[in-house]
């Protein structure tokens, strides 16, 4: 028998999505074949920097299947796209600013047909100096890649809190220490990809694997010179996201592509090559810190600077460094703070939006400090983070005051009381042969939202169907977090209804509202209390609607049941079928919009800022690793990994440790193995065998605990933790090899040749 | 070629190129989506489905090397008990995020436990050791097989 009860929120409810993934049945962008079908595959430029002189296509149209060659001079409009700086050409009209930058667009009946046309393509670029490191890119003298930015800055700002300059005289101990982090590559499993079609009404309907579709429309209208009203786009569940397909990825090449085809629908799907060239990526990062507290482990100052390299284009850049900046002294009271931050353009692939922007990076460099200062000052580092840590009302390094719920504190008193920690010199004593044994903490917290001056609006809408279903309209993508399964959930416990009796739609531009993007830790918060404002008044309509039917005058004795709403005192009832059928389509909609909010009491400790400052709900988390150096290969192997967890209360448990787990794999990969090293602009990995992410193999049994906190902004007293988590890793294996072997790894990751080196007295960096 | 197989239980004949990709096959002409491509270099794991039992990377396969096998992909798992019960514990016990992996990892862990019908944990993660994941940091799908195995094991005592 079926087990009819309504969902509940704070249960291990099954996610939605589960038994039709599980089953092969969810169609995903990647799925669709429409019949008819074209296929669209860019030719990428291949060289970092140059003028593009001139294109021949005449080869690749003279192979069997293709059916036009399309170039900068076939793009209607300004032929620019990029999320908030609009600089990245659809096609390459003049100058080439990275290897990955599109130069033409073949149209052919094939993908075999396609696959032989690329390299046919002949482009005549004459080559520029090209720059492939910040450093080199600010000297003076270097070429300018944009003509509008100096120093090729795409964004200097500071934070200045107190007197960071002066403090310093007044700390009893000072530590120092200069770090250097790796570009990383998201690896969602499903690649880039989309069809589109130009319909008889003009419009261009497609379907991607997007996590910003609203958004998409007004970057694909603007690149190509048309009405944003005349795109449509669908955005079914994505086969992983991570921030990567945030911004176009395929969407203006295939819109394009649709207006060429004489109304065939057109695919393009990039392959795991053209994704780790062409996609967007994680930003290096160079960080210089001195850190310094008194004598009783009281933090008093912090210096600090953080070049992020962006490449070729902005995207989201800027946004990246200042969340970097805002998170750069870790989740702490430090009373003076000088951050400060530059954002360079260079020849290397575009940078963008990944998994825990800008502020992991940070988090190396300032663990790693409170390690350094701890040894220093000869405390506990867990001691030291402890006695630093912020509580509700404190200031961050930004001078924000904290009026929202702040858990780090909890977070580490349950690294402080677990067998990991109070058990460790015992475990570490038993290390085997040829092997070091080491324990490693990290705090972390990482914001949620778009922060100031970024409107964090969502909208949500939920409807009786005809058929008495209650559909949930999704409006912001499920890259696989979980945010839809969490709002049927959500729903459910309101209306009171089984999984069974409800439906959900993924983002449909055409019938559902402008939601933002999935991202920032703000999905499931933002669309959650905009849903919950829409269902809350469902159900007031529901239980009116059934009282006329069933002539009861007080909707109080009225409850809403699965499948129905029935009148105890008489036992009499209406389904929502029937229910539904007296209702107009209107009446049985409900919409509803939440917007975020924002800092009340903005401090003046930001210069240089555009948007995103300052962010009000925090995340937080402690985290501690197990490790085992190997003395004789360098390698680190990871038994034990204890993730505790302030994510506000939790909606459902299952779905809090699977984000838990999963950041701290895609952190593991971040700590060890993960590099997308480029060579003069040139990404080295074609492929998944030289581009390593964790397997099953190489990420221990995780375990996650939830520290229960309550957000009162959050929906059911939620906040995002898709993102904190992340942070956790790299600084964490850092400190356990130093706990381990006494050396202090300052660039990642951590590959076995550097653990060597540095066992060998080498420097790491 | 003139192509003769047993797809999930049904005979099939296909009009195909012998060196069609047989994930193109069986996504593209036979409308089986269930069976992902991740990386068609054969590192993922998300193409993989089943020839004769054994599991086999479908982006590295060519549809003449299916002629007179028989091939179990994802949209197949509910024609036997073992499947119907790994798709359940797949799904109930969280292993399921974006789940793009999750078909090439049943497809996996059905050959695992062909061959090794109660596996533990470390064999469980050596039998999915070619499959990646990038959304669950395997935790729960290594829990997903162990505990489909132990279902298997109750089906099999008849508990």
């Amino acid at each position: 028998m079926a087990d009819i009860r309504p969902l509940e929120i704070g249960r291990p409810e099954i996610r939605g999505d589960a038994m039709a993934k599980a089953a092969g049945r969810e169609l995903f962008s990647a799925d669709l074949y429409p019949a008819d079908l074209v296929w669209a595959g860019a030719v990428r430029a291949g060289v970092p920097h140059g003028r593009l002189l001139s294109i021949d296509a005449t080869a690749a149209l003279a192979v069997p299947g293709v059916l036009k060659v399309l170039t900068a001079v076939d793009v209607p409009g300004p032929n620019r796209h990029g999320i908030i700086h609009k600089d990245m050409p659809v096609l390459a009209d003049n100058v080439i600013l990275y290897t990955g930058d599109a130069i033409a667009l073949i149209l052919a009946e094939t993908r075999e047909a396609l696959k032989l046309a690329i390299p046919l393509v002949w482009a005549e670029i004459e080559p520029l100096p090209a720059l492939f490191d910040p450093e080199a890119a600010l000297a003076e003298g270097a070429p300018r890649l944009h003509p509008d930015k100096e120093n090729n800055l795409l964004m200097a700002a500071e934070i200045r809190k107190g007197e960071a300059s002066a403090a310093f005289t007044e700390c009893d101990a000072v530590v120092e220490g200069e770090f250097a982090t790796p570009v990383q590559a998201h690896i969602f499993l499903e690649t880039e990809n989309g069809t589109a079609r130009l319909e008889e009404d003009g419009c261009i309907a497609m379907t991607v694997s997007t996590q910003s579709p609203f958004r998409d429309r007004f970057e694909i209208g603007y690149a190509l010179g048309i009405t944003f009203e005349r795109i449509r786009i669908a955005s079914p569940s994505l086969g992983g996201g991570f921030g990567g397909k945030d911004g176009a990825t395929v969407q203006c090449l295939l819109a394009l592509a649709a207006l060429h085809s004489g109304g065939r629908p057109v695919r393009m799907q990039w392959d795991r090559e053209e994704n780790l060239a062409s996609g967007y990526r994680r930003h290096g990062c160079k960080l210089k810190y001195r850190l310094g507290a008194k004598q009783d482990g009281t933090l008093h100052a912090l210096e600090c600077e953080l070049v992020y390299d962006t490449g070729a284009y902005a995207h989201l850049g800027g946004e990246v460094m200042e969340l970097g900046m805002e998170h750069a002294g870790g989740p702490y009271r430090i009373p003076h703070a000088l951050i400060r931050g530059k954002c360079v353009f260079t020849n290397n692939p575009v940078a963008g939006a990944m998994r825990a922007f800008g502020v992991c990076q940070a988090t190396f460099a300032f663990e790693s400090m409170m390690d350094l200062l701890a040894k220093k000052l000869a405390m506990d580092p867990l001691d030291l983070r402890l006695a630093n840590a912020l509580i509700d009302g404190d200031t961050n390094c930004a001078g924000v005051r904290l009026v929202t719920s702040t858990g780090v504190v909890g977070c580490l008193e349950i690294v402080r009381d677990h067998p990991f920690w109070r058990e460790r010199e015992e475990w570490k004593q038993k290390a085997p042969l040829n092997t070091r044994r080491g324990v490693g903490l990290a705090s972390v917290f990482n914001a949620a939202g778009y922060g100031g001056k970024v409107r964090d609006s969502a909208i949500a809408k939920v409807e009786l169907s005809a058929d008495g279903e209650i559909v949930v309209h999704n409006a912001v993508s499920d890259m696989g977090q979980g945010n839809s399964a969490a709002f049927l959930q959500m729903a459910g416990h309101i209306l009171g209804q089984d999984a069974s009796l409800m439906k959900l739609r993924q983002p449909d531009t055409v019938t559902a509202y402008p939601s933002g993007s999935s991202s920032a830790g703000r999905t499931t918060y933002t669309f959650g209390n905009a849903l919950i404002k829409a269902c809350e008044e469902l159900k007031a309509r529901l239980i009116n609607r059934a009282g006329l039917l069933l002539f009861i005058d007080n909707d109080a004795d009225l409850r809403l049941v699965p499948g129905k709403v029935i009148h105890p005192p008489t036992g009499r009832e209406v389904p929502l079928k029937r229910l539904a059928g007296f209702m107009p389509h209107e009446d049985r909609v409900c919409i509803s919009q939440f917007v975020a909010p924002v800092c009340a009491d903005v401090p003046d400790t930001a210069s240089g800022f555009f948007i995103g400052f300052p962010h009000v709900i925090f995340a937080y988390g402690a985290h501690l690793v197990r490790i085992e150096v190997d003395l004789l290969t360098g390698a680190i192997r990871v038994p034990d990994y204890l993730a505790a967890t302030d994510g506000g209360r939790i909606v459902n448990p299952a779905m809090f440790d699977q984000q838990v787990h999963g950041a701290v794999a895609q952190g593991l990969g971040y700590a060890l193995m993960e590099d997308l090293v480029t060579r003069e602009g040139r990404v080295l990995s074609e492929d998944l065998s030289t581009y390593l992410i964790p397997g099953v193999l190489d990420v221990p049994d995780i375990v996650s605990i939830p520290y229960h906190g309550h957000e009162e902004t959050g929906p059911f007293g939620m906040k995002g933790i898709g993102e904190v988590a992340l942070n956790g890793p790299l600084p964490a294996v850092a400190n356990a090899v130093a706990d381990a072997c006494g050396i202090r790894l300052c660039h990642a990751p951590l590959t076995p040749v550097r653990v060597l080196a540095a066992l060998e007295g080498k420097s790491c960096n | 070629m003139q192509l003769t197989f047993i797809l999930n239980g049904n005979e099939t004949q296909i009009d195909t190129r012998e060196e069609r990709r047989v994930v193109d096959l069986l996504r593209e002409d036979l409308g089986l989506t269930g069976t992902k491509e991740g990386c068609g270099t054969g590192e993922c794991g998300a193409c993989t489905i089943l020839v004769d039992g054994e599991s086999r990377l479908s982006c590295l396969m060519v549809a003449a090397q299916l002629e007179g096998t028989r091939v179990t992909t994802v949209e197949g798992l509910e024609e036997t008990r073992k499947g119907t019960l790994l798709r359940r514990a797949f799904a109930e016990e969280g292993a399921v995020q974006c789940g793009f992996c999750i078909p090439g990892m049943e497809m996996a862990a059905m050959a695992l436990l062909r061959h090794d019908p109660e596996p533990t944990r470390e064999r469980i993660r050596a039998g999915l050791s070619g499959n990646l994941c990038r959304c669950t940091g395997y935790v729960k799908i290594v829990d997903a097989v162990e505990r489909a195995a132990e279902d298997l094991r109750c089906c099999r005592e008849g508990r």
